[in-house]
């Protein structure tokens, strides 16, 4: 009887173990390999065939699909430098350099990375129509009423995550450090 | 009380074989992975243009919005596959994933070097069937391997501006994914 119950009782644990720790990989995003450049975090073997078991279960999932290593690189923020979550009805802004790239896109998506509705349908920015300091530099404000310059509305949801995605750039694998690659920081600027 | 660790000790190791079980296998039993979500979408060997995401409805999470999107997805069990697809003024690129959605190959317009990106594609025992010399004439034409039969080839082409989305969709338009005709 000790030996059933014993048994029943380790089988009960070892499920909820075993699917617990999966569950809690999958939805918080585990992957190995992540390139961490200030508040920006980016899986560049997700988008090669070394992709990682934990990181291909949590694609298929999502239903999403990776930028490949010969297209581009994708990072991610979902705080500022600073460690304060994204909060939509915030102002947080991102400025300074980028790494290079031909081309760069900055898009804001709700944590499950729908596009979020706004009034002006801007969802996100290209390093082409972005408008610049004259010497390069440049700043987005991301916030819920409309700003001067460059405006990424945030549509006032309560979480959100930003993209930054380099296209043809040397930023990968390879990149260690912040030298390499400096990303922009990103500043929160006042909550209501 | 040495009884119940050594049962809890026991479920530890257990749910860590459920654990890794469960994450290995869920590429091949997720329902609504890419290639589920474009099958409705996409006819096989040919080149369907994907409407543009938006806060309503997008086909995939975290798709880039700047980019026209078309998707050809591809069954080369009965022979290779031919890929061409003009390139758009700013940005073309073309990413090769299998079934379960790994990029196994990615390139770009620039490393591609011309006008039009041009592909074979097949599966390592069709290349190994090529006769020798026809290797050598096809070899301006990129030959790529893919590791499944089945899977889906995502063509993307930037509008740097909203105002150049119209363009960006018709080069892509212009893309050509069929199957190679079987040889006399």
């Amino acid at each position: 009887m000790r030996l059933f119950f014993g048994s029943c009782f380790a089988l009960v644990l070892a499920a909820v173990i075993g699917l617990g720790a999966t569950w809690l990989t999958l939805t918080r995003g585990v992957a190995f390999g992540a390139l961490r450049i200030g508040g920006w975090t980016a899986w560049p073997k997700s988008g090669s065939v070394d992709i990682d078991p934990y990181a291909r279960a949590a694609i298929a999932r999502t239903g999403e699909l990776p930028l490949g290593t010969g297209d581009g690189v994708a990072f991610y923020a979902r705080s500022d430098d600073a460690g304060n979550a994204f909060d939509g009805r915030c102002t947080f802004v991102i400025s300074g350099v980028t790494p290079p790239a031909r081309y760069w896109t900055l898009t804001l998506y709700d944590p499950e990375g729908r596009l979020v509705a706004n009034m002006i349908d801007r969802h996100s920015f290209t390093s082409a129509e972005i408008v610049r300091e004259a010497d390069g530099r440049f700043a987005v404000s991301v916030a819920p009423r409309a700003r001067p310059g460059n405006w990424l509305p945030t549509g006032g949801i309560e979480q959100f995550v930003l993209v930054w995605r380099l296209y043809d750039t040397p930023i990968g694998v390879a990149t260690r450090t912040t030298k390499e690659g400096p990303m922009p920081a990103i500043a929160r600027k006042g909550c209501p | 009380m040495t009884r119940l660790l050594l049962w809890i000790l026991g479920a530890i190791l257990l749910g860590g074989i459920v654990h890794l079980s469960t994450v290995l296998a869920m590429p091949r039993t997720a329902k609504q992975d890419a290639y589920a979500r474009l099958a409705a979408l996409a006819p096989v060997n040919a080149v369907a243009l994907l409407p543009a995401p938006s806060a309503q409805a997008a086909i995939m999470p975290f798709m880039d919005p700047a980019f026209a999107v078309a998707v050809c997805r591809y069954d080369i069990s009965s022979g290779p596959l031919k890929l061409n697809t003009p390139v758009s003024q700013a940005y073309t690129s073309v990413t090769f994933y299998t079934r379960n959605s790994v990029a196994y190959y990615a390139i770009n317009d620039r490393a591609a070097g011309r006008r039009t990106i041009e592909l074979n594609l097949m599966t390592a025992e069709q290349r190994a069937q090529m006769p020798t010399e026809e290797d050598v004439t096809a070899a301006d034409r990129l030959i790529i391997e893919s590791p499944t039969t089945t899977g889906l080839i995502l063509l993307r082409a930037l509008a740097p501006e909203p105002g150049l989305m119209p363009m960006a969709r018709r080069t892509l338009a212009g893309a050509q994914c069929r199957l190679e005709e079987a040889r006399p």
